[in-house]
């Protein structure tokens, strides 16, 4: 008798299957890479430190750098084959500078939150304004929650204006497109490179003189907003572009019209990525320092009052401190909490954003829970 | 349960064109056996354009009502862009132009007063990959057409089960019709595409290779599915499958086309005889698989 579809076991076998390891580390390309490392510090140190007039620990790791690039790729010319020794060094290259990139961002913030800790360790520093506080007393009294309402108010008149202008705009360019959508590109890019400076010119004159709104928070946003727009309408229309066209087809079989299709298929469809398009513009709208400090000034009182009167941000009590005060120790302290606060609100952006478009298509809100639970109650 | 009869409430212009004296030749409505009235779609001197390049030549067809229509031939011989001239689906890509007449039930589609989404409503369409809306679960993929066309139904849910239970899905999704559609498989997607299509309440449903994507198994369902709707509804189908062609249609249509000449029909007639006594020798050829 045959067995069709099934091969009996071998007997000896081991009765559990081991899945074999697939492209595992040798020894050897470990040891390489820490030798060239090794033997590229010591001839370093030898030639730069001892034989030639260079110091400075800057230049002293990018000779490191290059040293051990030639030192890696040389070890591996005399072992392996010439495709493999290109390969190997281009991993290691484009690994180093990954590993690089990623090292000054870490250093960065890790840099600002310690010298931002004396500053924040203060409850005061999250509750308080500067309004009594002079520049030389010290960091248990003060704080910058006048700067920060300032920030989270202009960023949310900013966000209102610019993005439901700039997902339009997005929509028009991916979708309708037609002979304007060239110009129209082009100057959405060419704003993308505009100077925000030249933008806090455009409201002070248009709209803190012409239209006698006076320096407040609410120019500030919209500064803000023009330099948040062509950052959102770009990464939208790509996020667009990327919704398959199958889907359109659907859509349009069905009997949609256009804006229906891209109100309920295309827009829903691409949620996710305009999330990101979003918060992407907040996170380089809330950094705005010389249009909000043209058109909304600097304040050290708690003004909560968007349409009047003068508003601190955080950027512009970091350029505050340092520079307009003179560099005061305690205030540079202050500065770099500023800062620490700064980047918290852009992490606490991307979780919301992640958070909301991040959902998985088709996935219950909790009001669709609750109404499907109601009607399952419902005899 | 919605039918075609209720749908034409929501088509005004298209119930202008057709209070119009319908035009000669076939009035192809009939009725099923629920006393529905089904309209069978009629092609005249079709020809297509893409860039000023001829890509169907005077293609005349009639697609009787409440029967399924087969289109084969080798690729590139136009069926598809027949197919999608059938819905006005044609008209999207760019550049593309067309000739001649498509009447539905006697009026044609191509009449100004008619707008395209209202064509479309009346006539669906499956495409030859599956594709659900991946934003929308189950229920409402399926529920999807009303949203877009603007229908109005006193009861959702209703013709959401009846939609997935005339395509064949209902058993196999009932329980987790609030999970994406785009987690069920390739077959599954396909007929919940078919169901997203019949939710609407079309007057002919149009296929475009619909189990080019799919395994055999998935195949069969579909093709059951075909055979269940075709008493309810008009189906035109564009297949590569010629015992495909020959198990689901009963009437079928051979397009070809040479590499200076459009495509255009060689044969049409019932299927039957199409595969067992074609008229024409390329048709033998064809069918009996010696060169395509």
């Amino acid at each position: 008798m045959t067995t069709v579809g099934t091969s009996p076991r071998q007997p000896g076998l081991a009765s559990v299957d081991e899945p074999i390891r697939i492209r595992t580390v040798t020894p050897e390309d470990v040891l390489t890479l820490v030798g060239a490392a090794i033997g590229a510090l010591g001839l370093d140190w030898l030639v730069y430190e001892r034989l030639l007039p260079f110091t400075g620990a800057l230049g002293f790791w990018v000779c490191w750098y290059v040293l051990f690039a030639l030192f890696y790729i040389a070890a591996a010319a005399m072992r392996w084959s010439r495709l493999v020794v290109r390969d190997k060094a281009i991993a290691v290259l484009v690994s180093t500078g990954g590993i690089f990139a990623t090292a000054v961002v870490v250093d960065q913030i890790a840099y600002s939150f310690v010298k931002s800790l004396p500053a924040i360790v203060h409850p005061n520093f999250w509750t308080q304004t500067m309004v009594n506080t002079a520049v030389l007393q010290p960091l248990s009294s003060g704080g910058i929650v006048h700067a920060a309402v300032g920030s989270v108010e202009q960023l949310a008149i900013a966000t209102v204006l610019s993005v439901p202008l700039g997902i339009t705009a997005a929509v028009f360019l991916a979708e309708i497109g037609g002979a304007l959508a060239r110009p129209v590109r082009t100057i959405v890019n060419a704003m993308t490179a505009l100077p925000s400076i030249i933008a806090g010119l455009l409201v002070y004159a248009l709209v803190v003189l012409s239209f006698g709104l006076g320096k407040c928070g609410l120019a500030a946003g919209i500064a803000i907003s023009i330099v948040m727009l062509p950052t959102v309408t770009r990464a939208a229309e790509v996020v667009l572009r990327v919704v398959p066209g199958t889907l359109r087809e659907a859509s349009f079989a069905l009997g949609a019209s256009h804006w229906r299709t891209v109100w309920k298929v295309i827009l829903p469809t691409a949620r996710s990525g305009l999330a990101t398009a979003v918060v992407l513009a907040m996170a380089r709208g809330i950094g705005e320092t010389a249009p909000v400090l043209l058109v909304a000034g600097f304040s050290d009182t708690m003004n909560a009052n968007a349409f009047q009167g003068w508003q601190a941000t955080l950027p512009t009590l970091i350029f505050n401190n340092v520079f307009v005060e003179g560099e005061y120790p305690k205030l540079v302290e202050r500065a770099f909490g500023a800062g620490f606060a700064l980047m918290l609100v852009v992490v606490v952006l991307f979780a919301i954003a992640r958070f909301l478009g991040g959902k998985r298509p088709g996935e219950l809100t909790k009001r669709q829970v609750r109404q499907l639970r109601r009607e399952a109650e419902q005899p | 349960m919605t039918d075609s009869a209720n749908g034409q409430d929501y088509l005004p212009h298209l119930q202008e064109a057709r209070s119009r004296e319908p035009q000669d030749g076939y009035d192809t409505a009939v009725l099923s056996p629920g006393e529905q009235q089904l309209f069978g779609l009629e092609a005249r001197n079709v020809s297509a354009w893409f860039s000023g390049h001829k890509v169907l030549e005077r293609v005349s067809l009639h697609m009787e009502p409440g029967k399924v229509t087969a289109l084969i031939g080798p690729s590139g011989c136009g069926k598809s862009t027949f197919l999608r001239i059938l819905n006005r689906m044609h008209e999207m890509v760019q550049g593309a132009q067309l000739a001649g007449q498509v009447l539905l039930g006697g009026h044609d589609i191509y009449d100004p007063v008619v707008r395209p989404a209202e064509v479309r409503r009346r006539i669906g369409m499956v495409f030859q990959k599956p594709n659900p809306f991946p934003a929308m679960s189950i229920y409402d993929n399926v529920a999807s057409g009303l949203k877009l066309s603007g229908i109005k139904v006193p009861d959702t849910s209703d013709l959401v089960e009846d939609s997935l239970r005339r395509a064949g899905l209902w058993q196999e999704v009932h329980r987790r019709l609030r999970s994406p559609g785009g987690a069920l498989s390739g077959g599954q997607q396909q007929r919940l595409c078919i169901a997203r299509s019949l939710a609407i309440a079309p007057d002919v449903l149009l296929m475009d290779e619909p189990c080019s994507a799919l395994d055999p198994t998935s195949t069969n369902k579909i093709e059951e599915t075909i055979a269940e709707l075709s008493d309810q509804v008009t189906i035109v189908i564009v297949t590569h499958n010629m015992q495909q062609a020959h198990r689901v249609s009963e009437n079928c249509a051979f397009f070809l086309a040479t590499h200076d000449t459009p495509g255009y029909i060689v044969e049409f007639g019932p299927t039957e005889q199409m595969f067992t006594n074609p008229a024409d020798q390329r048709t033998s050829d064809y069918v009996n698989g010696r060169f395509g």
